[in-house]
């Protein structure tokens, strides 16, 4: 049988403010345990929540991105459950009315179709504490400090098809809270992160089939990993006449598998109220134009103008607006390189994201500056370097070896354009390589490629291979 | 002094004729003697109200005193106080020192007032006889057979003792304007945010306010100049000037319009209850009022809505009491769910129980829209009923209670009956109107009290009325034999 | 509505609250009463009526993003049943 997998996103991304979403406590990573929990955080009796405007200028923010709906009245709600990091009781949300409704982004998965995803919705609520479950005393311990840090959920609709779509809608949501300054992004810290709905059912079918729920994935590699191996179960189960089980699962990168969680076992009855400690929230459509005006270039028109204005293919233009960084820093090189674009494009793609991927870094902490980038493809477009020295000159700046020039002064790695000099060199070599000579002029034509060879080592490659192939053509028919 | 009110300690402590030292002593002595008859404080700060006395005093003496400086007062155990055990009158908290002020205790604090401690209450402010308490009933001064109402009942019979010259109190379904009613004396019960709930520890947030039990209308509009008041900590707090309740007591009621709602004054009441509550209203047609019936319809329905509401958010507040941070925490949990079962189980008495029970059905998932949502619903036609009567009319009034004080024990078996003493006093919480409570008269030598509803942010002229109907009479200076 | 014991004890169980056998018994019959009882609402006519969250038609007002909170865990903690590390403690949970 043909399976169609079926997968829809819950994304929570972390809100980059100073202080929580209901009180005034740091949100600052990596703080010692329970320092920055305070009264409200802590669920002390007595306490109440009063909301932070970043965080509904940032969600606003979104929402127009995504071109959804805002509401323009939107209400809190409780979700009730009891556990050791939730301290009262109860983690505020937004069932009902959520402050982003329906919107929609385009996605560009790698080798695949773009295509329109919906987002169903995106709502406010606070994040959780952290339970270690290392041993103390055989307990568990509970770190609040994250509680009460503002969260963004965006929700997508069950619209993407393969696991590589995933990843590809998470990392464009991914590149856009960034673009728009309302998230770091971070994942390896938790701010970004997100709960899979996986199911499966054979291909034409409309219903959808039993969903599992696979939590807390926090790299583009688990997503991708935790979905194939889930769809992979799913229907292994199906085929052999089992039936899949509405749970929630986590995925365990070590071992390459999913698994029930044991602490969701049961069913939850959340009996979400509407929170009587909170008003609605009410926006006005200047406050919504306020935002408006404050919206970045949006990735897919960075996009289009990338493929319009600099004749990028749709592949370089993806990579190239992946963040607003690169996009950025490509726009930056390509300035000073003189409008070199294809050359820029190539350069940033190649050896300098790589260069970056191995060492792990982000664009924001290469060695190598635009403006060195930049001034480096301009001496290659001006012919004082070959585009084959210009990697050891690149090689050099990313070591610290200073700009391309010094480094092209210091290592002589100028390029011989003088053709005298090379025709010079060239007689040099037919005469030093009779047999050769004799054997090409035979009508081995191949050896063509062994005389610029020794051109070029003779020259220890700095003669300008288009000189060399003109004059060495004419030498071996006239010599 | 104790037989005074705040207003003329306050002149007294003003002049110099004695010091808040000497005024909180006797206090002190008061408590000592009565508390243990009474069972009135949880808590008695006795060191620290002498030092809050001290300091009174200093600020008497450098001109830097407002009217509540050096006025010894209680706060209901469910305020928090910085360093000072707030139990709520719950075993879950009976450890729980507070580690910050309710903006309330903190307003009287910046006032200049002093704490003498933390009243007895019904547990979480669940109940309307003070008999859920963890730490034992309280007794009614005007008869100990009796209860003094709840959930302030420590509250009241502090004052009414006059072992405190004022208190604070919380009203969720008329827990200050009941036992204000059941001892004789004045509790005003806010417009829904007038008074921040910060600090104060939630039973129904959407419900609870706080106020003052006093011995006059006049004293409550002294502690509620304190109270009253925006508060950024609070997203439900009003952000409205407010008034200086004092400025307006003196002025003249002729021409007020009363509304007299014909469902306050049918079955179920007690008939010399009604008798007197007539007879008030007679006495505001004398004072140049006129009396208009209006009607309620729905406001027979407020009981049931708010037996829906109340649990429900009860429901919610209470499951931070988990035994993780703070409070009660069983012997040896074997696991984490043996923890939280064990620790509210053991932590929270019958009552509370009860309510969450019910509170945690309502929101269950299938019988959400037949309870919760109706109730919601319900809260509106309650509060369009009360819209259309203050069309035509200025304040509404009726009885506060329908009996006086009930027989320890008489209804603690029975939450219905129990429920319904509340019957008129849940309306106004419901709809978040202000309301006061003002003695009018006896009935077998126990007080009876008149409720007063007004519109929203009245609170002005509520205590004008009260004020105006105490110079008249003197049913707010008698005093329970054997605590003068 | 009628409970029985079952529901009782489901109830229980969601609010986290260990009730004894014999209590179950009270509860089923005074929880069966309070329903009954609030069930008279059934007789106000609410089609068409907007649920009332609120008493007063008041909207949230939004705070300044702002730290102002300072590092209070000492005496936060001192009131806590077991703490360690700067850790609240609970039996262990498995994940």
């Amino acid at each position: 049988m043909n399976w169609e997998t079926v997968i829809g996103l819950e994304i929570h991304a972390q809100l980059a403010t100073k202080s929580k979403i209901f009180s005034s406590a740091s949100t600052t990573y990596g703080a010692d345990p329970n320092t920055q929990a305070c009264v409200v955080d802590l669920g002390m009796p007595g306490v109440l929540p009063v909301l932070n405007s970043e965080v509904v200028r940032m969600a606003v923010k979104f929402g127009l991105a995504i071109n959804a709906e805002i509401t323009m009245r939107s209400v809190f709600a409780r979700k009730n459950y009891f556990y050791p990091d939730l301290p009262k009781g109860y983690q505020i949300s937004q069932l009902d009315l959520p402050i982003v409704g329906q919107g929609r982004l385009e996605i560009h998965p790698e080798d695949g179709e773009s295509r329109t995803i919906g987002v169903t919705r995106a709502h406010l609520e606070e994040d959780a504490g952290k339970s270690l479950h290392e041993d103390f005393q055989g307990c568990t311990g509970v770190d609040l400090n994250r509680a009460g840090t503002p969260l963004l959920e965006i929700v997508s609709e069950p619209e993407l098809r393969s696991a590589k779509e995933a990843v590809a809608y998470m990392k464009k949501i991914h590149a856009l809270v960034r673009y728009l300054e309302i998230s770091d992004g971070n994942m390896q810290e938790g701010s970004f992160r997100c709960d899979a709905n996986v199911s499966v059912r054979s291909l034409g079918e409309t219903t959808l089939g039993t969903r599992t729920e696979i939590k807390n994935l926090n790299s583009f590699r688990f997503v991708e990993r935790a979905i194939n191996i889930e769809v992979e179960r799913q229907i292994e189960l199906l085929e052999n006449g089992g039936s899949v089980t509405q749970e929630t699962r986590l995925y365990d990168s070590v071992k390459d598998e999913t698994r029930p969680m044991r602490s969701k076992e049961e069913a939850f009855d959340y009996r979400y109220f509407p929170d009587p400690d909170l008003l609605p929230v009410t926006l006005d459509d200047d406050y919504i134009e306020q935002v408006r005006r404050t919206l970045p270039e949006l990735p897919d028109d960075k996009r289009k103008r990338f493929i319009s204005q600099f004749g990028l293919t749709p592949y370089e233009a993806d990579v190239l607006t992946a963040s607003h960084e690169l996009a950025n820093y490509f726009e930056c090189v390509q300035k000073i390189s003189g409008g070199e674009t294809k050359l820029t494009a190539s350069w940033v793609m190649g050896d300098l994201m790589g260069a970056l991927n191995k060492a792990g870094l982000e664009i924001t902490a290469s060695s190598v500056t635009a403006e060195m980038l930049g001034d480096m493809i301009k001496r290659i477009s001006d012919d004082t370097i070959s585009g084959k020295l210009a990697k050891q000159v690149f090689n050099a700046m990313w070591q610290g070896e200073g700009d391309a020039d010094a480094i092209i002064e210091k290592k002589g790695l100028r390029q011989v354009t003088d053709s005298g000099a090379i025709e010079q060199i060239i007689d040099d070599i037919l005469v030093g390589n009779p047999q050769q000579l004799e054997q090409y002029r035979a009508g081995k034509e191949k050896l063509f490629g062994f005389f610029v060879g020794q051109v070029m080592k003779a020259t220890q490659g700095k003669a300008n291979p288009a000189q060399v192939n003109i004059i060495l053509k004419k030498k071996l028919t006239d010599f | 002094m104790y037989k005074q009110t705040i207003a003329s300690l306050s002149d007294g402590l003003h002049q110099g004729t004695f010091s808040s030292v000497e005024l909180t002593r006797q206090c002190l002595e008061r408590i000592n003697r009565y508390n243990a008859q009474l069972n009135c404080f949880i808590t008695v700060t006795e060191e620290l109200a002498l030092a809050d006395a001290r300091e009174a005093d200093r600020r008497l003496q450098s001109g830097e005193a407002a009217p509540m400086t050096g006025i010894p007062i209680a706060h209901k155990d469910i305020f928090c106080t910085d360093g000072v055990k707030t139990s709520c009158a719950s075993r879950m908290l009976d450890n729980f020192i507070a580690p910050y002020d309710a903006t309330v205790v903190a307003s009287f604090k910046n006032a200049g007032a002093v704490m003498l401690g933390k009243t007895n209450m019904d547990e979480f402010a669940m109940g309307s006889s003070n008999e859920t308490s963890f730490y034992g009933a309280v007794g009614n001064p005007w008869d100990s057979t009796k209860v003094p109402g709840g959930s302030s009942g420590g509250s009241a019979a502090a004052v009414a003792a006059r072992l405190a010259l004022g208190a604070t109190g919380t009203d969720t379904g008329g827990s200050i304007r009941q036992p204000a009613a059941l001892c004789g004396l004045t509790g005003l019960k806010p417009t829904y945010g007038r008074v921040s709930r910060y600090g104060m520890i939630a039973f129904a947030s959407s419900l609870d306010q706080g106020g003052p039990l006093t011995y006059t209308a006049e004293d409550a509009a002294l502690m509620l100049n304190v109270m009253a008041g925006f508060d950024e900590k609070d997203s439900t707090s009003i952000d409205q000037a407010v008034p200086d309740y004092c400025a307006g007591l003196n002025q003249c009621i002729d021409g007020l319009k009363i509304g007299v709602p014909k469902e306050f004054f049918g079955e179920g009441l007690d008939s010399v209850v009604g008798d007197r509550v007539e007879q008030a209203i007679q006495q505001f047609e004398k004072m140049g009022a006129t009396i208009v019936e209006v009607s309620l319809p729905n406001s027979m329905l407020s009981v049931p809505a708010y037996y829906v509401v109340a649990p429900a958010e009860c429901s919610s507040n209470l499951s931070r009491f988990d035994g993780v941070r703070y409070g009660y925490r069983c012997e040896e949990p074997v696991d984490l769910m043996d923890l939280y079962k064990r620790s509210r189980g053991e932590g929270f008495g019958a009552e509370v129980k009860r309510r969450i029970m019910i509170g945690t059905y309502a929101l269950s998932a299938g019988y959400y829209d037949a309870y919760y949502l109706k109730a919601q619903k319900l809260r509106q036609l309650i509060s369009d009923d009360f819209r259309r009567a203050f069309a035509g009319v200025d304040v509404i009034i009726g009885p506060t209670t329908p009996t006086t004080a009930f027989p320890v024990g008489d209804k603690l078996d029975d939450p219905i009956q129990m429920y319904l003493s509340d019957i008129y006093t849940i309306a106004a919480n419901l709809a978040g109107l202000p309301a006061i409570s003002i003695p009018c008269g006896f009935s077998d030598g126990l007080p009876v009290g008149m409720q007063i509803i007004g519109a929203y942010f009245k609170e002005e002229q509520l205590l004008n009325i009260a004020h105006q109907y105490q110079q008249e009479t003197d049913w707010h200076k008698q005093m329970p034999e054997g605590f003068s | 509505m009628a409970l029985d014991r079952s529901d009782v004890e489901k109830i229980a169980h969601l609010a986290r609250l260990a009730v004894s056998e014999e209590d179950i018994r009270a509860y089923t019959c005074s929880l069966t009463d309070i329903l009954k009882f609030v069930e008279q609402m059934d007789s106000a006519d609410v089609v068409d009526v907007t649920p009332m969250a609120h008493p007063l038609d008041a909207v949230q007002r939004l705070r300044e993003d702002e730290v102002r909170e300072v590092n209070q865990r000492e005496k936060f903690q001192s009131i806590a049943p077991q703490v360690e590390a700067g850790l609240y403690l609970v039996p262990r949970v498995i994940e």
